[in-house]
This record gives C-alpha cells, sequence and structure tokens, in this order.
C-alpha cells in the first residue's frame, strides 16, 4: 500500500484506531464521561477527515475498495449518525449499566464496518465490512444484559444474521462460479456478453438478496425487526435503522449500478415485489401496534420500501433521489429514536404509547421535536420526508414505474394513521404518566436536547429550502 | 409583494400567537385579530382600487405576477399570482378570518397560543392555496392547510373530535396524494414534449396529452378537489369534522377549506384537461345532482345541528359542481357567487350553532326549541340565515342558485329539473331549522342569553354581506368576469377555431384552447 492509498482511507483508519484508542482509555480506568466525550471527539475528527480527503476522488483500492463521492456521501451520514448516538448514549447508559464503557468500542467498530460496506466493490471487502458490522451489533444489542428483552433481541439477531450471512456467502460463491470473479466491474465484465442471466448466476444472486434483505428488513426477511428494535437499547436501535441499513443498501446498490442489474427484468420484477410487499405490510403492521419502537421498526421496513421504488428504476435520478431520501431518512429516524432515549428511565425504555400521553403540556420541545420526525416520516410538506418522497416519485414516474409509484402514495396513506395516532396521544390529556423527575445529567441531557432540536431544524430546514441539499447531493456522485 | 407579505404576516403572526402565548393568554388573540384584520384591510383596498381602474373586458386577467426561484433543479419556482377569482376568495379568506378570531374570542379557554397559530396557519394555507400558480407549491400549500386543521379538530373539537380529526386527514391527504401522482404525471408528459421540465401552471397549460392518460390525469386531480368540495361518495368526512370542531373550525372548514376543492376544479381541471373535462362533465354534473337531492335528505334527517348544517352544504356545494360543469358564462358566475354566499350564510349558521352550543350545551335540536322569546336577536338573524340558505331572492345564495340553474339548464335539461328540485328540499330542511329551534314550545326555563356586542359584530357584518350579495351581487360579478369569460371561452363550441381572442399575458397566449 502506498501513502496515498493511507491517504484515502484516512476516515477508515480513523475509526480503527479509535476503537482501540477507546479500549485504552478504558483500560487506565477513566470516567464515562471522558471516554464519552473522547468518543464524541474521535467522532469528530473522522468526520471532519471526510472533507480532507475530498481532494483526490475517486480513488481505487484494488481490488477490494473504491472512495468515491457516493461513498463519502454514504459514510459521512454513517459517521454524522453514529455521532448522533454517541451524544444520545450518554444519559441513556449513564444511568442504567455500571460499565457502558465498552460499548463505545464496540460502537467505533460497527460504525467502521458500515463505512467498510459502503466504500467495497469487493465481494470480500463486502463480507468483511457485514460481518465487522453485525458482530459488533451482536454485542451492542443486547448491552443491557439486566432487560430481559435485550438478550433475546440479540440471540435472534445472531440467529438470524448468521444464517443470512451464510446465504449471501453461498450467493457469492455461486456468482463466483458463473463468473470467475468476485469484483463487481469485473464481474459486470463477464455479463456483459450474456443477453439474459444464467440459473446459476440468477440464483446466486437470489440468494445474495436473502442475505442483503435480512440486513435491510424488507418484506419478506423482516421478522426479526420489530423484535430487535423492541428489545434493542433505543440509541442502539438508532444506529440500526440508519447506520448499518445505509451501509448495506449502498453496496447493494453499487454493485447493481455496476453489474447494470437494472437490464434483467426478472431481478427488477423480485425487486419490484420486494418493494411494494414491504410498503404495504410495513406499514399495515404498523398500524396495529402500541409500542412506539415497534411502529418505528414497521414504519423503517416501509422507508425501506420507498427506498427501493427510487432504487428500480436505475437511473440518473434514482442516485439522486436515494442519496436525498437516505439523508432525509436518517436524520428523521435519528431524531425519532433520540427523542425516545431521551424520554426514556431507568427502568425501561420510553416505549409505550401511553407514556407519551400529554408530552406536548409537559414538554413542548421534545414535542415538537418529535411531531416533526414523525410528520416527517409521514412525508407531510415543510419537512424534509416530503422532498425525499417526492423526489422518490419524480424518480419512479419518470420511468414510468407508476405501479410502485401508487403504492407508494396508497401506502403512505396507511402510515398516515399511525404517526397521527403518536402526535395525537402527545396532544391527548392533560397530566402525563411520566414522573417529572430530575434529570442525573442536566448538563448532558441538555446537550442532547439541543443535539435533537439542531436535527428538527434540519428537517424543517431541508424541507423548505431543498435546493441547496439536492446541489450538495449532486456533488457527491457514484464512481 | 403585497402577496408574500400576506402569506409571511399570517405565519409571522402564527408563531408570535405561539410564544407570547406561553406568557400572555390575552395577547395571542389579539395578535391574530391584528394579523387577520391587516390582510382583509390591505386586500379589500386592493379590490376597491383595482375594481376602479380596471375595465372588466381586459383581456389580462392577471392582476399581480410574483415569481422567484424556489427549486431550480426541479423547474419548481415560487410562484404566486392573482386574478378576480383569486382575489375575490383572498377577500373572503380574510373576511372569515376576522370572523373566525372573533367567534373563538372566549371561546377557547386552554393552549390559546396554539390555538391562534394553527388558526392563523389554516389561513395561511389557505391563502397560499389561491395565489399558488405553481403545482408543487400549490400542493404544498394545498397540504400546509391539513396539519393545523387537523390539531384544531383534534384538540379543540368536542367529543369525538379524534375520530373526527383522523378521518379529515386521511381523506384529504388520500386524495391530496393522487394529486400529487398526477401532477408529476404532468411535468413528466410536460418535460418529455417540450424539454422544459417545470411545474410553472402557465406553463403547463396547452400541454399535448394522450387522451386516455389526460383522462387519468384529470382524475387525480379531480379526486383531491372532489373529496374537499365534496361531492357525494366522498363526502363522508364532511359531517364528521364539521360538527366536531371548534366554532371556528366549522367555519373555516365550510366557508374557506370547501372553496379550495371547487376553485381547484376551476383552476386547474379544467384550463389544463379541457377535453378530458368536457368528456366527463355529464358524470360530473349528475353526481352535482346526485348531492343536492342525497344532501338535502340526509340534513333533513338529522337531529345534531352541526350535522345538518353541514349536510346543507353537501347539497350546496352539488350546484357548485353541477354550475362548474355546465362550462357557460351565467352558470359559472353562479358557481363563484355560490362560493362567496354559501361560505357567508353556511358559515353564519355554523356559528349560530356555536352560540347556542355554548348556551345550551347542546347540539340537539330536540332540546331545543321556543327559543325566539328568550333570544329575539339571534331568533331574527337565524330566520334569517335559514331564508339565506333555502335561496330566498333578496339574499346572495339565491342569485348563486338561480344563476347556475339557468346556465345549467342550457347544459342538460333533466339534471336541472332534477337540481330544481333540490331547492325546494332546501326549504323544507331550513325551515326545520328555525321551527324546531327558535319557533315551538319552549323546552326550557332558564335564562338563556342574547347575543353579546361581540357577537352582535360578528352577526352584523355577516348579515350586511349577504344582503349586499343579495341586492346588487354586480362587483363580485365583474371581479370574476374576465377570468370566468376566459374559461367559458374554452369550452364555447362556436369558438374554438378562433386563435387569438383572448390572452393570458403576460406569460403566455392562447394556451387554454381546446386542440383537437
Amino acid at each position: 500500500m502506498s501513502g496515498n492509498d493511507f491517504f484515502a482511507l484516512t476516515p477508515l483508519l480513523l475509526l480503527a484506531g479509535s476503537s482501540v484508542l477507546v479500549m485504552l482509555l478504558i483500560a487506565i480506568k477513566l470516567s464515562h464521561r471522558v471516554i464519552q466525550l473522547s468518543s464524541l471527539l474521535l467522532f469528530i475528527v473522522a468526520f471532519s477527515s471526510l472533507f480532507y480527503i475530498q481532494k483526490s476522488l475517486p480513488y481505487h483500492i484494488e481490488p477490494l475498495l473504491v472512495i468515491d463521492g457516493f461513498s463519502v456521501f454514504i459514510m459521512g451520514l454513517i459517521i454524522f449518525s453514529s455521532l448522533v448516538v454517541n451524544i444520545l448514549s450518554y444519559i441513556y447508559f449513564e444511568e442504567k449499566e455500571e460499565s457502558p464503557k465498552e460499548y463505545y468500542v464496540l460502537l467505533f467498530l460497527c460504525t467502521l464496518g458500515a463505512c467498510v460496506l459502503a466504500v467495497s466493490k469487493h465481494f470480500v471487502s463486502l463480507f468483511l465490512g457485514l460481518e465487522i458490522l453485525t458482530v459488533g451489533l451482536y454485542a451492542l444489542i443486547s448491552y443491557l444484559r439486566v432487560r430481559h428483552h435485550n438478550i433475546e433481541a440479540g440471540i435472534k439477531y445472531l440467529v438470524l444474521a448468521a444464517f443470512s450471512s451464510a446465504f449471501l456467502l453461498f450467493g457469492m460463491a455461486l456468482i463466483y462460479l458463473e463468473t470467475g470473479s468476485m469484483e463487481f466491474s469485473m464481474i459486470a465484465h463477464s455479463l456483459r456478453s450474456l443477453p439474459s442471466l444464467s440459473p446459476l448466476f440468477l440464483t446466486g444472486l437470489g440468494m445474495m438478496l436473502v442475505g442483503v434483505g435480512f440486513k435491510l428488513a424488507v418484506v419478506p426477511f423482516h421478522m426479526w425487526t420489530a423484535d430487535v428494535y423492541e428489545g434493542a437499547p433505543a440509541p442502539v436501535t438508532a444506529f440500526i435503522a440508519t447506520a448499518s441499513k445505509g451501509g448495506v443498501f449502498a453496496v447493494l446498490f453499487r454493485f447493481f449500478i455496476m453489474i447494470d442489474g437494472f437490464r434483467f427484468n426478472v431481478v427488477m420484477l423480485i425487486l419490484m415485489c420486494i418493494a411494494i410487499a414491504s410498503m404495504i405490510i410495513g406499514n399495515l403492521l404498523a398500524v396495529q401496534q402500541k409500542n412506539v419502537k415497534r411502529i418505528l421498526a414497521y414504519s423503517s421496513i416501509a422507508h425501506l420500501g420507498y427506498l427501493l421504488v427510487a432504487f428500480i428504476p436505475g437511473s440518473v435520478m434514482s442516485i439522486k433521489a436515494l442519496s436525498f431520501y437516505l439523508m432525509a431518512y436518517f436524520i428523521t429516524t435519528l431524531t425519532a429514536f433520540g427523542i425516545v432515549t431521551v424520554l426514556s428511565n431507568k427502568e425501561t425504555d420510553a416505549e409505550n404509547i401511553e407514556s407519551y400521553k400529554a408530552l406536548f403540556w409537559q414538554h413542548p420541545i421534545l414535542a415538537c421535536i418529535f411531531s416533526s420526525a414523525l410528520l416527517s416520516l409521514a412525508g407531510i410538506p415543510l419537512t424534509v420526508g416530503f422532498v425525499g418522497k417526492f423526489y422518490i416519485l419524480a424518480a419512479g414516474l419518470q420511468s414510468g414505474f407508476w405501479i410502485t409509484a401508487l403504492i407508494l402514495v396508497i401506502s403512505s396513506v396507511i402510515g398516515l394513521y399511525y404517526y397521527l395516532r403518536i402526535i395525537t396521544t402527545m396532544f391527548a390529556g392533560q397530566k402525563s404518566i411520566l414522573p417529572a423527575e430530575e434529570k442525573a445529567n442536566p448538563v448532558f441531557y441538555m446537550v442532547s436536547i439541543i443535539a435533537l432540536s439542531v436535527l428538527s431544524l434540519l428537517i424543517i430546514w431541508f424541507g423548505v429550502y431543498p435546493s441547496g441539499v439536492m446541489g450538495f447531493i449532486e456533488y457527491f456522485k457514484l464512481k | 409583494m403585497i402577496l408574500i407579505y400576506v402569506i409571511g404576516i399570517l405565519m409571522g403572526g402564527g408563531l408570535l400567537a405561539l410564544l407570547l402565548g406561553q406568557w400572555n393568554r390575552n395577547l395571542p388573540r389579539w395578535i391574530a385579530l391584528c394579523t387577520v384584520s391587516v390582510g382583509f384591510i390591505a386586500f379589500v383596498f386592493f379590490w376597491i382600487n383595482q375594481y376602479r381602474t380596471v375595465n372588466p373586458h381586459l383581456t389580462n386577467t392577471w392582476i399581480i405576477d410574483y415569481r422567484h426561484d424556489w427549486i431550480p433543479s426541479f423547474g419548481i419556482s415560487f410562484h404566486l399570482a392573482i386574478d378576480g377569482l383569486s382575489l375575490l376568495l383572498l377577500v373572503l379568506t380574510f373576511f372569515l378570518g376576522v370572523l373566525a378570531v372573533l367567534c373563538s374570542w372566549n371561546d377557547v379557554k386552554e393552549r390559546v397560543g396554539f390555538y391562534y397559530f394553527n388558526l392563523l396557519w389554516i389561513l395561511a394555507g389557505i391563502s397560499g392555496v389561491f395565489m399558488a400558480m405553481d403545482l408543487f407549491l400549490f400542493y404544498f400549500f394545498w397540504e400546509v392547510m391539513l396539519i393545523p386543521m387537523y390539531f384544531l379538530i383534534g384538540i379543540w373539537g368536542s367529543e369525538n373530535r379524534v375520530y373526527a380529526a383522523y378521518k379529515f386527514f386521511i381523506f384529504t391527504q388520500a386524495s391530496g396524494l393522487l394529486m400529487l401522482l398526477a401532477i408529476i404525471g404532468l411535468y413528466f408528459i410536460h418535460g418529455q414534449n417540450t424539454g422544459l421540465y417545470t411545474f410553472n401552471y402557465f406553463e403547463l397549460l396547452g400541454t399535448v396529452i394522450p387522451p386516455h392518460i389526460a383522462f387519468w390525469l384529470m382524475l387525480g386531480f379531480m379526486i383531491a378537489f372532489v373529496v374537499k368540495l365534496p361531492i357525494v361518495p366522498f363526502h363522508t368526512w364532511l359531517p364528521d369534522a364539521h360538527s366536531e370542531a371548534p366554532t371556528a373550525g366549522s367555519l373555516i372548514l365550510a366557508g374557506l377549506l370547501l372553496k379550495t376543492g371547487a376553485y381547484g376544479i376551476l383552476r386547474f381541471v379544467l384550463p389544463l384537461f379541457p377535453e378530458a373535462a368536457h368528456d366527463l362533465a355529464p358524470w360530473a354534473m349528475l353526481f352535482g345532482v346526485i348531492g343536492i337531492i342525497y344532501g338535502a335528505i340526509l340534513a333533513y334527517s338529522q337531529t345534531d345541528l352541526k350535522r345538518l348544517v353541514a349536510y346543507t352544504s353537501v347539497s350546496h356545494m352539488g350546484f357548485v359542481i353541477l354550475g362548474i360543469f355546465a362550462f357557460n358564462e351565467l352558470a359559472l358566475q353562479g358557481v363563484v357567487m355560490q362560493l362567496v354566499t354559501h361560505a357567508i350564510s353556511t358559515g353564519a349558521l355554523f356559528i349560530m350553532a356555536g352560540m347556542l352550543k355554548e348556551r345550551l350545551h347542546t347540539r340537539n335540536i330536540n332540546h331545543m326549541g321556543g327559543l325566539w322569546t328568550q333570544m329575539p336577536q339571534m331568533g331574527a338573524i337565524g330566520m334569517l340565515f335559514a331564508m339565506a340558505s333555502l335561496g330566498l331572492p333578496g339574499l346572495g345564495n339565491f342569485i348563486a342558485e338561480f344563476l347556475i340553474l339557468l346556465g345549467a339548464f342550457k347544459a342538460n335539461v333533466l339534471l336541472t329539473i332534477i337540481a330544481t328540485i333540490g331547492l325546494v328540499f332546501s326549504a323544507i330542511y331550513s325551515l326545520r331549522i328555525v321551527q324546531k329551534v327558535f319557533l315551538g314550545p319552549s323546552e326550557r326555563s332558564d335564562h338563556v342569553s342574547d347575543f353579546s356586542f361581540r357577537e352582535i359584530i360578528v352577526m352584523a357584518s355577516l348579515t350586511l354581506s349577504i344582503v349586499w350579495l343579495g341586492l346588487y351581487p354586480q362587483p363580485v360579478i365583474n371581479t370574476v368576469k374576465p377570468m370566468i369569460n376566459k374559461l367559458a371561452h374554452v369550452f364555447t363550441p362556436e369558438n374554438k377555431n378562433v386563435q387569438n381572442s383572448y390572452h393570458t399575458t403576460p406569460l403566455s397566449t392562447h394556451k387554454y384552447l381546446v386542440k383537437k
């Protein structure tokens, strides 16, 4: 590896190094606060290094990695969401776990894994990134070991993730058998001569889709989602919903773009079915839920379906729409889970919808932030979610995919119902069930609220004035 | 610039009310009153000036045009413009806005700041709808008015408010999203035809669309507008929303929100898809007539005063759709009159229902009766507006419905005759209101107070307007005349080949023309 390689890999190296550094800090028995602050600082450094490496883009590290505008954008989203999760984690873990310090090591590792996914263009790096991510997540999900649901969620995720990894590996092996390469561009090269796909390749691709589908939690591979979202600690749930899915989605998109999978009708048909099923089933299942984390879990299934709607055309606009929607989804989901985190107390997470009763009259600021996030998830104008949905619809309709667009519209109407239900609950009633307790760490509590306020301002700002962001996104091209 | 200022004032006033409402419970209502009054006065002066200077026979119908880039990469601009129709509806918006603030003056006791915030933002959204000349912006405002309305019903409504709020929101949102699909579809068809991707209304006019696609796109628009209007199969949200909303909410729903539907059809459906609209006309008129009769029958069978008035709205809006799809000048003038007079008469009835509820704590008309002796003033005014609702000559609604029927008669004799029966029904249900509420044996012995000073102001202004519209409707008709002429022209068969008989300058010419 040359010096330039190291330079281009700075963000990844920084993340990897940070995990070691934090481990060392834990070893010399520093307090939770110091570790949290230093890891926050390290995240900021990693995030700013992304700006630093921009000059040398795009940069290929053969044969495994490619660092181009798109991957930098996705990495930026991932590191940013880890940063927010990191901020939220302090007050959440401080009052619960006696040794919350190793949590930060794992957070760094998971972020690293997700970032590796975003830059990989080879099956090996893909798998490597995925495993770094998921292995870290096993531990993160079951981090609060005294809680009953935690362990259950962790085991569930462990079994299913291992299972899906096996599928993924087998799929990769089949594709390797057929094309003789594991690098995306080489696969594309050997596919170029083929007018249609060979059964073996199709099987391999199908198995890969199963594996990736599990990680993305799209229907019909969504069974684990609600339980894991419910069981995992709220900040970790935020991480699963954003960073882990973003990374997987990015690599899937890169793979399809590079092999030009959009010209194979069978594959597209499968993806369309997955998208439609995810949108409808995700939204329908959420309607019945009474647990906010489960509602958000099912809503994330639906949102992945929306993302697939933009994904399917595979056009230039798709990339922009996807990037925009991913960003919108990241910001919004982080805000929503942030509120859940902030409202959680020592014993339980604020997951019962009843515990949000009269929140608007108790904590108007938190309620406004949460409302803005929910309205954005529902895609109401003045929020970034609306512009994102508009972008997706535009991308779909431009290429004539009326059916998916129509289903998106119908299912988001179903979606409205449960988002509105949470909002209605916040406005209902006079007295809160949540005791007005004294927060243990007022400073960090304030910091978390400020971070969430900034996020919700972003939701509204990008919703009212999206052209700035749109221009920004066009700057980050694939390749 | 006045257009932007108006929206800005409303939104700013709303935020101010929300913030200051934390400290002082009285400030928000004064802020709201000042805000809407300023807007009202501004538009009235503007109207008067305009009316003096502008010749109604002018071909350029656009009075103000303001445009600023918003999302250039999609061809979306912040484009506001008004013509006579918009101006008229804006004046109406602010007039009812002032009344809405006044009639919630003592009504709202809790969360005052947030209440006036919602009220002002609804008005901002509605004003935006009446001004937006960019389809994306139009959709934006179309949705902006929903959320605060949802809160208004959901928080300050009566017992069954949550259900009503859901129903209102989901109906309108679902139909609105279909309209969004149609808008995007139109955007791409226009873009692919001309290479110019834009949401600008003036550019999109005259887009050549293959007929079968045009039909579906038009349905996308229509569904949003007929749900709002509403016409019969899509009306079920209306009685719930109207009856559960607080008084000001009902007033705005009946007076303004329903009008956005009619406005949308006049502004977008007819000019953008003239041929498809022409094909739809018999069905639309049929549904209009069904609405007239069905609404009237259901109105008669209600015992809840607010629900009763809500169903009369369904009936009256049937006239609107009947008139619009008659496609001639008389009917369209009648439609505009109907929009204004219905807003005033039904608004007045809702306000009165609110006042009765406040005094008697019931909306059930079987528990009322004989109230004239205790409240002679309200009785007289109630009588007047019931008469207005049944279309008594001398009051505004008569002019409106008469013009509509006259115009519709030219288009479809049979349906018009059936629609006329609706007038008889309206007499029956209107008289029933008076009979049940104000006449008959008195149900209660306790004292019920008559109008307060504030209520007298509210009702007097409504009374004056409805009488004025009934006796001298010419200003209203003149104001919208250029717009109506142009619209009617599109659908006049003998004028089809006349190219330059009208203009939509400054931005485009001969774009309304039906291309055969």
